[in-house]
């Protein structure tokens, strides 16, 4: 073989190799969490109250607290970001105002979990006097979410054909009337896949809701808005370093981290297909 | 009638276009008005570059940062060190080397790394990393810098991946076709061509990365031991500045200089990580200029 063949070969294999780590990173990940927690995981566990000083029973309020938190999310993030996808991708000129919003995005997309945390605390807690409750937690959720809402229904508004626009103008539908018949009906599936996939993300933050909300210990359910929540996050955060006796809650702590990853594996291939089966649709 | 109603639909729409950059303005505002009270006691210069941390101190408190920035940039600096070269060498392979079936299995696998939760990272960095850091150096226990820079640099990863996918994808075929052409092997063709002239891409990929490990809050919390002094090496436990706000907000009395210190640390994190948005943003755009 040539050398410069044999350069290609030695190239190419370390490539692989780096493909070949992340691929087994994340096998790690998945491997020590479901061969260590799957045998904590019963009935018990998915529906009882932690008992005990939380060194037993199961974690049914920290599933339902993370199920709420994340409703509040979504009911926060996804009109407010489906209408800003609509109006950069359907109204704006390419203007000073525009550019300003994108930058914006951009950024707010880098922000720092923690740093929402601070501005939820600040505003939703003791401005707004919603204090530490599902609700205040649930908006600091949402603001974190927005940025992805609104760059995946963007994504979803230009996927969907210019003619479709054109044919509706064409017959002398207004705009509004054209988007309302002729675009959003296209584009709500795919809007929608990327909002589960912003809101999978949003259910496993712990950090911003540290101080807006999530609470160590809670035998019942929240029954208002106000009142504080657990939360899986938060909860895995304790039984891996606050609880008084962490060798003895490791079981739970794994058990935990594998409900946890469970549901948003579950959300994120819940996106994963509904995109493959648009995709497929749009084929035909 | 009708042109009204359209004219209100649009106006209701640009205002909602317009919460984004109210939401980054209040961040932003409420950051500074919580953060000044604390610059009444404490000098900037103090805050920023002396190294002693101890608000709670019953003579004389102390608001030092500068421990907490450096712990930070040291995480971060070894996390881009695992994640830079991995990330654009996994990137090359699924856009240059890999069939499509197997691409097709990795976008998947690297959505599904993305969205692995920093708190359960921070856990397998105390129970699985930590141990096998321990081991390795000869160390009481694996929680300190090396340990986050390991997580961090899988958090930083998948960006850094996909980002860079997009980069070299968007490369004109007509530069890989002129290398060809000229009789260059494929892997020259990735290496030479290819990885350069997507380079302020990848680059941009990287400071994003960068972006998402300097603001990770639970993984370092979690798996750096949290002392709060200066760092000597990668082997010492480090406490960042995501971490202090975690650790302390919990406990502060509201409305105290330590309160107010803390939202000063979330202003510095504000800041260093809005400048690396506005750098990769800065890279982004000159790219798109050249091409055109």
């Amino acid at each position: 073989m040539r050398p410069r063949n044999v350069q290609e070969k030695i190239g190419f294999f370390v490539l692989k190799l780096c493909a070949g780590l992340v691929v087994l990173i994340l096998g790690m990940i998945l491997h020590d969490i479901v061969s260590k927690g799957w045998r904590q995981v019963n009935w018990t566990f998915l529906t009882a109250a932690p008992s005990m000083g939380m060194t037993e029973g199961g974690i049914f309020p920290a599933i339902m607290g993370t199920f709420l938190v994340t409703v509040i999310t979504a009911v926060c993030a996804v009109p407010l970001g489906m209408g800003c996808a609509i109006y950069l991708n359907e109204y704006a000129g390419d203007n000073k105002v525009t550019r300003l919003i994108r930058m914006s995005i951009r950024n707010l997309s880098g922000v720092p979990s923690i740093v929402y945390g601070l501005f939820g605390v600040v505003l939703f807690v003791n401005l707004l006097g919603l204090g530490t409750s599902l609700l205040a937690a649930g908006m600091t959720l949402g603001l974190l979410t927005l940025p992805w809402t609104i760059t995946a229904s963007e994504e979803a508004l230009k996927n969907v054909p210019q003619s479709y626009r054109d044919g509706a103008l064409a017959l002398g539908a207004t705009k509004w009337k054209a988007l309302k018949t002729n675009v959003l009906p296209y584009a709500i599936p795919g809007m929608l896949t990327g909002t589960i996939l912003g809101l999978a993300r949003a259910a496993g933050e712990t950090a911003p809701i540290l101080f807006t909300g999530a609470a160590f210990f809670l035998p019942f359910l929240p029954r208002s808005l106000s009142d504080q929540f657990m939360a899986l996050p938060y909860h895995l955060y304790i039984m891996a370093t606050q609880h008084h006796d962490l060798e003895k809650v490791r079981p739970i702590a794994y058990g935990t981290a594998l409900v946890l990853i469970a549901l948003i594996l579950a959300m994120n291939l819940f996106a994963i297909a509904l995109r493959y089966k648009l995709r497929k649709l749009k084929k035909e | 009638m009708a042109r009204i109603k359209e004219n209100m639909i649009h106006g209701l729409f640009f205002l909602n276009g317009l919460v984004v950059v109210g939401v980054l303005c209040g961040i932003f505002a409420i950051l500074v008005f919580t953060a000044a009270p604390a610059f009444k006691e404490i000098s900037i210069v103090e805050f920023l570059a002396t190294v002693r941390w101890n608000p709670t101190s019953y003579y004389k408190p102390s608001y030092g940062i500068l421990s907490m920035i450096v712990s930070s940039l040291m995480v971060t600096i070894g996390a881009l060190t695992i994640a830079v070269p991995l990330g654009i060498g996994t990137a090359a392979y699924l856009t240059d080397v890999a069939s499509p079936r197997v691409r097709e299995v990795a976008k998947p696998v690297i959505e599904i790394l993305a969205g692995i939760p920093s708190v359960v990272l921070g856990f397998l960095g105390i129970v699985l990393v930590g141990p096998i850091i321990a081991r390795v150096f000869g160390l009481p226990n694996g929680l300190n810098a090396i340990n986050g820079s390991v997580l961090l640099a899988v958090m930083a990863l998948p960006t850094i991946i996909s980002l860079s996918e997009d980069a070299l994808n968007s490369v004109p075929r007509s530069f890989t076709e002129a290398s060809y052409a000229v009789g260059a092997t494929k892997w020259q063709t990735v290496v030479r061509v290819k990885i350069p002239a997507a380079i302020s891409g990848i680059f941009a990929s990287c400071m994003l990365g960068m972006g998402r490990a300097v603001g990770e809050t639970m993984t370092v919390l979690m798996a750096t031991g949290c002392a709060p002094a200066m760092p000597r090496n990668f082997l010492d436990p480090v406490r960042t500045m995501t971490a202090s706000i975690a650790i302390e907000l919990g406990e502060v009395p509201y409305y105290t200089t330590h309160y107010y210190a803390l939202f000063g640390i979330g202003l510095v994190l504000f800041v260093i990580t809005f400048l690396i948005n506005m750098a990769a943003d800065a890279v982004l755009n000159k790219y798109q200029v050249k091409v055109r």
